[in-house]
Parts: C-alpha cells; sequence; structure tokens
C-alpha cells in the first residue's frame, strides 16, 4: 500500500527481547527486518543468551549495558519485562522506530498479501495526520481516497504525524477479563483504514505494533508505570498505555497527529487470559482514574518540546493522582529520570 | 432484536424518507429490503409533475403544494430546488427513526460479492450504543468480533446511546467541487469494514445521501437549512445539519456513529454546477467551523428543541457579521423548531437527556 520511497537510515527497529530464542520471530520477518538496521534489547531479567539467526544488521544491548548506562541507584528506572525496549529508544540516534512485539509475525490483508508492517508505519509517519476535523473516508493522503466534502480547505494540509499505532489480529490487545470471558475470541476482521485519533480524543495506545517520530517525539515514549505484580504477558501490564496517553497528550500539545489503524500484524496465542486475571486485576482498577485525569490534562502555552510536556506531565500527575496511589508517585518520579537520562544521552 | 428472517426490524418504528425531483426507479433494486417500511417521499420542484412510486411500497408522497399547505407560513424554512427539502419528511414522520438515502443511490457488495442491506446496518448502528468518550482501537466494540481493547476503562463501557449512523458510499465519492474537477476519474473502491463512534468534541461532515438517526433523540437538530433556489448557497444542507447535530450530540451525551453500511453512489454530478452553489460555502467554512468548535451550551439546555433555539442565537449573534445569510437561517432555524414543536406536540419538552461529562 505504501508508495513513498523509504530511507533505511533513517529506521531503527527495535525489538524488546522477552524470550531466548528469536529465531521463528527473525525469520518470519525477515524479508522485512533484513533491510534496516535493528536494535535489540534483552529484558535484564531474562537470563541467558539470545538465539539470533544470521544475516540481520543489529546492535545488541543486554542487562550490563543498561546498568553501565542507566546506573545502579534505588532511583534508576528499571528497564524490566516489556519496558526493555524503551532503552532501545535512548540508544537509537535514527528519526523513526517501529517497535513490535517479539510474539508477533507478520499478517496477511484480505487479499492474502503479505503485509510490510515497517513500510506501512513509515507511510504513516511521513505523512500528514489530520487531527482537527474528522474525514469521513479516513485517510485522505492515501492513494484512492482524499477529504470529503465539507472538510475546510484550511484544515487540508495536516500536521506531522508523531505516532503510529498499529492492530493485530488473531490475538487482538484484549484485557484479561475480556479475553477470559471470550477465550475462543479472535480478531479475523481486517479493516483497511487509517485514521487520525482526533485532537483531546484520549484512546488505549498499545506498544505491541507501534512506530514513532523519535525527533518529533522521542522523550515522550518512556519507561514510567508499572503495576505492583507486572509480569511478562501484556494482560499484565498497562504501561504503554499510560506512555500512550502521555504521547497523546503531548502530540495533542505540539499540534502534531496520532494515526491508528493500519499495518495489522499477526499476534501468536501466549499464555492464559484466567491466570493473568488471577494474578493481576490492579492495572485494570487504575485506568478509572487515569483515563479521566489525562483527558482533562492541558499543557501550559510556554512549552514548547516534547522533554518539556513530560517534565510538566510528571509534575502534574505528583500533584494530582500520586496522592491516591504509590504507582503514580512512582510513575511521576520515573518520568522526571527519563528525561534526565534522555538529555544526557543525548549529550554525550 | 427479532430475527430479521421473521420479521425485519423495526419495521413499524422506522420511515425511509427520500427526496426526489425526478423518478424513483431506483427503488426497484431496494425493494427487497425497503419494502417492508413505509416510505415518505419529499417531491422537489415543479408540483404539477407526476412522480411514480414503483408498486407495492406503502408511502405517503408530499410536493411543493403539501408542505405550504402544512405548514403554511412557516414553509418558508424548507428549501426549494434543492435535496434540503428532505428534511420535512422528518417532520411530518411519527416514527422513532428516520433512514434517508438520496435516489442516485444503489445497494453495494461488500467484498465477498454479497449485497448490502444498508437500511439492516444503520439499524443495528442505531440500536447498538456509541463510545464518544474513549477511542477503541479496534472500532466499534458492540460488533460481532470485536470488544474493547486493554486499557479501555470499564466505566465507559456501557456507551452512549446512539443518535446518528452516517453511512458510506463506495464508487462516486462525496468530493466537493474543486477535488471533482482535480480528480474526476477517482472512484471510491474501499471497502473498510469498520463502524465506529465519531469522538465527543470533533466535527465531521455528514453526508445526508446514505442516513440514519433516532428521531425521538435527534430529531429536530436534522434541519437541512435554506438552500436552492433563492438561497446563496447549496450542497452544504447536509454538513450544517452535521454541525449542529454534533455539538448537540456532545452536550446531551449521545453518539454518532460511522462507516458501514455502503452503497452505490451512482452519479456524478456536475462539478462546475456544484462549484456555483459551494463557492460560497467554501469561504463562509473557514468562519462556520471554529464557530461550532468552540460552541457551548448551557446547563439549562436539556432538550434539543433548547440546544438548537441557543444555537440559533449564536449564530445571529456571531455569524451575522459573516453575511446577512445567517440572520435568515437563524431565523429559519427558530421556525424549524416551531413547524417541529406543532406538528409533533408530544416531544421534546419533558424528555431531557442526562447530559454527558463537562467538555
Amino acid at each position: 500500500m505504501s508508495e513513498i520511497s523509504i530511507n533505511h537510515d533513517e529506521v531503527d527497529i527495535v525489538i524488546g527481547a522477552l524470550q531466548l530464542d528469536l529465531t521463528s520471530f527473525m525469520e518470519e520477518w525477515r524479508s522485512v527486518f533484513s533491510q534496516f538496521h535493528l536494535i535489540i534489547v534483552q529484558d535484564p531479567d531474562l537470563k541467558g543468551k539470545l538465539e539470533i539467526p544470521a544475516g540481520f544488521n543489529f546492535d545488541l544491548y543486554t542487562k550490563s549495558d543498561i546498568d553501565g548506562v542507566v546506573g545502579l541507584s534505588s532511583n534508576a528506572i528499571s528497564f524490566s519485562g516489556y519496558s526493555c525496549r524503551y532503552f532501545g529508544y535512548l540508544m537509537s540516534h535514527k528519526k523513526y522506530i517501529i517497535a513490535i512485539d517479539d510474539d508477533c509475525v507478520p499478517a496477511k490483508d484480505s487479499a492474502g498479501n503479505f503485509v510490510d508492517a515497517v513500510a506501512q508505519h513509515i507511510t504513516n509517519l511521513s505523512t500528514p495526520a489530520t487531527p482537527f476535523f474528522f474525514n469521513t473516508l479516513y485517510d485522505p493522503f492515501c492513494k484512492g481516497a482524499d477529504f470529503v466534502r465539507g472538510y475546510p480547505f484550511s484544515l487540508r494540509s495536516g500536521v506531522d504525524c508523531g505516532l503510529s499505532c498499529g492492530l493485530w489480529l488473531n490475538l487482538a490487545d484484549l484485557d484479561a477479563p475480556t479475553q477470559a470471558l471470550k477465550p475462543e475470541l479472535r480478531n479475523t476482521r481486517y479493516v483497511d483504514a487509517v485514521l487520525t485519533v482526533p485532537l483531546r480524543t484520549m484512546m488505549p495506545t498499545s506498544g505491541i505494533n507501534i512506530a514513532f517520530n523519535r525527533e518529533l517525539v522521542g522523550p515522550a515514549l518512556l519507561p514510567a508505570f508499572r503495576l505492583a505484580k507486572e509480569g511478562n504477558l501484556r494482560w499484565e501490564t498497562v504501561e504503554d498505555i499510560w506512555t500512550g496517553m502521555c504521547v497523546k497528550v503531548v502530540c495533542d500539545h505540539l499540534r502534531l497527529g496520532v494515526k491508528s489503524g493500519l499495518p495489522y500484524v499477526w499476534r501468536k496465542e501466549r499464555g492464559n487470559a484466567i491466570e493473568s486475571l488471577k494474578k493481576e486485576w490492579e492495572g485494570v482498577k487504575l485506568m478509572e482514574d487515569v483515563v479521566p485525569f489525562f483527558q482533562s490534562l492541558r499543557l501550559s502555552t510556554s512549552v514548547a518540546t516534547a522533554e518539556d510536556c513530560v517534565s510538566e506531565i510528571a509534575a502534574v500527575v505528583k500533584q494530582k493522582l500520586a496522592p491516591a496511589n504509590p504507582v503514580f508517585a512512582r510513575a511521576a518520579e520515573n518520568m522526571l529520570e527519563w528525561v534526565k537520562l534522555w538529555k544526557r544521552v543525548r549529550t554525550q | 432484536m427479532a430475527n430479521s428472517k421473521s420479521s425485519p426490524a423495526l419495521k413499524d418504528e422506522l420511515d425511509i424518507v427520500i427526496p426526489t425531483i425526478r423518478n424513483l426507479d431506483f427503488l426497484e433494486m431496494w425493494r427487497p429490503f425497503f419494502q417492508p417500511y413505509h416510505l415518505i417521499i419529499v417531491q422537489d420542484g415543479d408540483p404539477s409533475k407526476i412522480i411514480n412510486v414503483p408498486e407495492g411500497f406503502d408511502y405517503e408522497l408530499y410536493n411543493r403544494n403539501d408542505i405550504n399547505k402544512i405548514l403554511g407560513p412557516k414553509a418558508s424554512c424548507i428549501s426549494f430546488k434543492d435535496s434540503a427539502c428532505r428534511c420535512f419528511g422528518y417532520m411530518v414522520s411519527k416514527k422513532k427513526y428516520i433512514f434517508t438515502i438520496d435516489d442516485d443511490c444503489f445497494v453495494a457488495k461488500d467484498p465477498t460479492g454479497k449485497e448490502i442491506n444498508a437500511l439492516e446496518q444503520h439499524i443495528k448502528n442505531l440500536l447498538s450504543p456509541s463510545t464518544p468518550f474513549f477511542f477503541n482501537t479496534l472500532y466499534d466494540p458492540y460488533r460481532e468480533g470485536a470488544d474493547f481493547v486493554r486499557g479501555y476503562p470499564f466505566s465507559l463501557r456501557e456507551g452512549a446511546p446512539t443518535a446518528v449512523s452516517h453511512g458510506l458510499w463506495l464508487n462516486i465519492p462525496d468530493y466537493d467541487a474543486p477535488t471533482q474537477l482535480v480528480k474526476p476519474r477517482e472512484r471510491n473502491t474501499r471497502y473498510v469494514d469498520a463502524v465506529m463512534t465519531i469522538p465527543k468534541g470533533t466535527l465531521f461532515p455528514m453526508c445526508g445521501m446514505n442516513l440514519a438517526f433516532d428521531r425521538e433523540l435527534i430529531g429536530p437538530a436534522m434541519y437541512f437549512g435554506l438552500m436552492g433556489d433563492g438561497q446563496p448557497i447549496g450542497r452544504y444542507d447536509d454538513m450544517w445539519a452535521g454541525w449542529c447535530t454534533k455539538v448537540i450530540c456532545d452536550h446531551l451525551g449521545l453518539g454518532i456513529k460511522t462507516g458501514l453500511p455502503y452503497i452505490w453512489h451512482s452519479k456524478a454530478s456536475n462539478p462546475f454546477v456544484n462549484l456555483k452553489k459551494e463557492y460560497k460555502g467554501i469561504y463562509w467554512q473557514e468562519e462556520l467551523i471554529p464557530f461550532f468548535q468552540s460552541a457551548t451550551l448551557s446547563k439549562d439546555a436539556n432538550t434539543v428543541q433548547k440546544c438548537y433555539l441557543e444555537l440559533s442565537k449564536q449564530v445571529k449573534a456571531k455569524l451575522g457579521k459573516v453575511d446577512d445569510y445567517f440572520n435568515k437561517l437563524a431565523d429559519a432555524m427558530v421556525t424549524w423548531i416551531e413547524a417541529w414543536d406543532e406538528l409533533n406536540p408530544s416531544t421534546g419538552a419533558s424528555t431531557g437527556v442526562p447530559n454527558g461529562t463537562a467538555k
């Protein structure tokens, strides 16, 4: 579907390795991943040596690398589990970053064609977004579509896209209670659309299949929100949901766009929703407070960079959410630590 | 919900409103889907022309003489020589739901080749909740095979009542005149298998070609304005209704869905004729959009009529200076509500819909 030419030097694919044997994952993606530079980050809690097949251009980071950069103080941000990929974002110098969970393989579209998720994400990121007015034919910049009658002309040039959120066939990103209730539910519907999530509209941004413009919003993709009993299945985390809402607030403030829709990846079955549910209700409960908070959050007009946006969000989190639950206090601290870390790494 | 094989859903609760100036031949193709329902035909243009309705349909037909007779001086709010006249059909209907379709819209096929029963899909859309307060990345969570995604708060999963279902079009897309001139051959061939709620606080261009709504929830807001004969503007009737409707739905905590169903739009109107009609609108739009984006309604506005009347005052106050047309339009909005209440005496007054979360 993409027709733009991709400058491969502008792209890093970041892989957070939560399993040791990456062979089948990398083989499935070979035709796509072999064209790009990869940053592979091994979950610091995962002991052992990663198995990575030959023929890829990658940099590998493990616990010792993370400790070397971040330090070992008790204040240090944890990069365990799914958060390991954020270390990859920190190490990247590229304009675009694409991150896909290691239990996802390429999908096929409704015609049976192989979906190049990386190309689609880059197309999304390098074409304008339209957050100020909804286009009923979805992405007006894709071939065969345009702005519809009634769409104001002054808004037709759009704005830069900061974040591209892809979707999942087979095992969709449902929470544990929903999946437990409907164990057979699989997403088989291929919705052939990309759309811009409107200004001030909040959404749950899944980290499973995501891409962003690091130069525009990099600091806002951060490891901050850690549940007390966070686990190694997406059902046992909400860190990406938190991060995604921060990114949306930042994009709304900086007049950047967030797109959702294509590309799809095929998400393999892993884990047991009921087991996760038994383990961890906390994430589901916390969303009740988190969502209204982000929906009403407005940043000061003087704030003009992603770093400063994050710092301001952290301050408000500390003030308004932290009193309710220590998870939020810790999140705010992590956010501030992250900005410091981001700045330090950039200047080295 | 009734099994559609035994009895069509909402058979006695839905009217199909069709504006026409030509003929109703297109109904033949829709017969299997429309025949069980009552039609309201609004005949535009020359009232002495006889419009043939295909055999077997149950209908009422109104021409300009009928409109003038029924509304008297208030008929001035109903457009002439423009499909905007269709809103007269909404006003005279006694049903809970309305489906409106243009007479150049035919049955489309989905990617499997199956004919799409657009009306059935609209009904499904209207009878299931909307989710305007938080965007679901898997689109309509109430559709078979979908659900709310991880991170979607449980307290928002009941959704909001759906007031409007906005369908789309394959083949000739609904482009404005400048776009039509630049891309005369572009056809919409992309079947996007999704229904989604347009988030609260976001405006959209509402096309009246393939549209359904809950008349009891939002009917009075569906005024299609002053267009056509004697008016400086055309092809903004549905846009105007859509922006008013969206502001009011946002205020009252109601939802608007867009996406499926598709119909097949067969006729491309003349882009030069369209340009003449739209020309002023293209400029005025730049004022209208900020107006609607910042429009707020008072807490006392707890019915559609009250909301609409408040809006009409704001139109006069803020848009009157853009062009005198908006003063006339504001007056027509008031006339419309008066006419609506006259023809529908039992609705409105006390059915206050609870307000949604504050903006």
